[in-house]
């Protein structure tokens, strides 16, 4: 069937078939960023925006992005670069693997929430699981990029 | 994995409700949970044109579309002030905000999960529902309905007048599925107490016995704790025990009580 979205900005136009996943779609699209951790809808690994929305791709079908607006961390390197290195400084990567899923989000969390309290963080970032970090590297990180920000403003 | 030969957004209700007749046509909610299944699917069948993702007010009643999100009904501030928050609680814990930016309300109940958070805290909300077929009923008969029909859950209609509200749920771990479930509500002096996750359906026990007819104290609100927890019945899952659940019941039941007269 007939697909056309917009992606990171661009329109597109593909054949996919009914079943296929919005993960699937995007990866064959090239944005490799877009991870599989679960497939069960329980690690916010594979999380893009549609509209501005984060969602799990694994968890959508790509037709039903039809007229919509997705973005994948392709497409958001400027936003994340703003912060994702506050939080690579706290050793939160490890083996670096949910990190996409968590840029994507805390994306979509500072827009939502540009200055959140910890436990706003907390509770917006509990849909992302890392076997590795026990979770306060991230906060941290994201603490110390929003005092950064304010120092700076 | 959902093996699906052809997918169509509807564009009436008729059409959906025509094209669910079939047994292997399925309607897709937030289709978090139908992913899940292992299964071939002749046409799925999507509402998301249809407009079911606003939340009205209707006279005596918030009138909810089947494809309002979870994330949705824990943002929506006439909602939660109306429950004085027990919305946002009954839904906070799922998963996580991209989740619920999928899974919808429509979904939620017509599941009729055991484990349902959204089902327990909208039972003693004494929500009621309309399906596109066979009308509006309250949320209570619904769940008695045979699990196979095949109609379409348009509508969630929630009553302004709700009284005191509070929901408490029991996890092993945070974002998992509950191992119990409980939602209180009192109106017009009369006391609703909803368990879920026991691990069977949501049902809802009054207090039959009038423990709470003069008023809710530490001891009386122990007391209807005790009695819930008795009839109740409970079983044995992979994430608790029967008696681990009676025992929860009986202290959330008593911690709701005591919670909702403090707030009142
Ligand atoms: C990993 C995971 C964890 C979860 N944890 C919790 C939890 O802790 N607490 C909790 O309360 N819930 C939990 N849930 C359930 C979740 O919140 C949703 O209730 C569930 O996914 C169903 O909603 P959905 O929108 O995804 O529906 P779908 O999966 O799309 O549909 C579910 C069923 O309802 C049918 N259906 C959907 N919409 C309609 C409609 N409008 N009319 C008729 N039929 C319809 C579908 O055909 C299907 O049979 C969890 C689910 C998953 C997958
Ligand atoms: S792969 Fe989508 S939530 Fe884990
Ligand atoms: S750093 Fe390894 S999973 Fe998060």
């Amino acid at each position: 069937m007939e697909l056309k979205l917009t992606l990171n900005g661009r329109a597109v136009a593909a054949s996919v078939e009914a079943d296929t996943l919005l993960i699937d779609f995007l990866r064959a699209q090239g944005c490799l960023s877009v991870k599989r951790g679960c497939e069960t809808a329980n690690c916010g690994l594979c999380t893009v925006l549609m509209d501005g929305t984060p969602v799990l791709s694994c968890s959508v079908l790509a037709l039903r992005a039809a007229g919509h607006h997705i973005q994948t961390l392709e497409g958001l390197q400027e936003e994340a670069a703003d912060f994702a290195a506050f939080i690579a400084d706290q050793g939160a990567e490890q083996c670096g693997f949910c990190n996409p899923g968590f840029v994507m989000n805390t994306v979509a969390l500072l827009r939502e929430n540009p200055d959140p309290t910890d436990d706003e963080i907390r509770a917006y970032l509990a849909g992302n699981l890392c076997r590795c970090s026990g979770y306060e590297g991230q906060l941290r990180g994201i603490r110390a990029y929003l005092d950064h920000k304010k120092g700076r403003g | 994995m959902l093996n699906i030969k052809t997918y169509v957004r509807v564009q009436s209700l008729e059409e959906a409700y025509d094209l669910c007749q079939k047994k292997n046509n399925v309607v897709l909610g937030g289709m978090l949970w139908l992913k899940m299944q292992r299964r071939s699917v002749g046409t799925a069948i999507d509402l998301s044109d249809l407009g079911l993702d606003q939340i009205e007010e209707d006279g005596d009643f918030y009138r909810l579309g089947a494809m309002v999100t979870l994330r949705t009904l824990e943002l929506h501030p006439g909602l939660n002030e109306l429950t004085q928050g027990a919305l946002r609680e009954s839904v906070r814990h799922i998963v996580g905000v991209q989740f619920r930016n999928l899974a919808t309300v429509g979904g939620s109940l017509w599941g009729r999960f055991g484990f349902s958070d959204v089902l327990t805290v909208m039972l003693a909300l004494d929500a009621q529902v309309e399906l596109y077929h066979a009308g509006r009923m309250s949320l209570e008969a619904f769940t008695q309905l045979p699990r196979q029909q095949h109609d379409i859950l348009t509508h969630v209609l929630i009553p302004k007048k709700v009284g005191r509200v509070v929901y408490l749920s029991q996890r092993n771990i945070s974002t998992d599925f509950p191992t119990l479930t409980c939602a209180l509500s009192r109106k017009d002096g009369a006391y609703t107490c909803v368990i879920g996750a026991r691990p069977q359906m949501a049902q809802v026990y009054r207090d039959e016995k009038g423990l709470l007819s003069g008023g809710v104290t530490e001891e009386t609100a122990r007391a209807f704790g005790e009695d819930v927890a008795e009839r109740a019945t409970f079983g044995s899952s992979l994430r608790a025990g029967e008696e681990y659940r009676r025992n929860v019941c009986a202290v959330l039941v008593r911690r709701g009580l005591l919670a909702m007269e403090k707030e009142g």
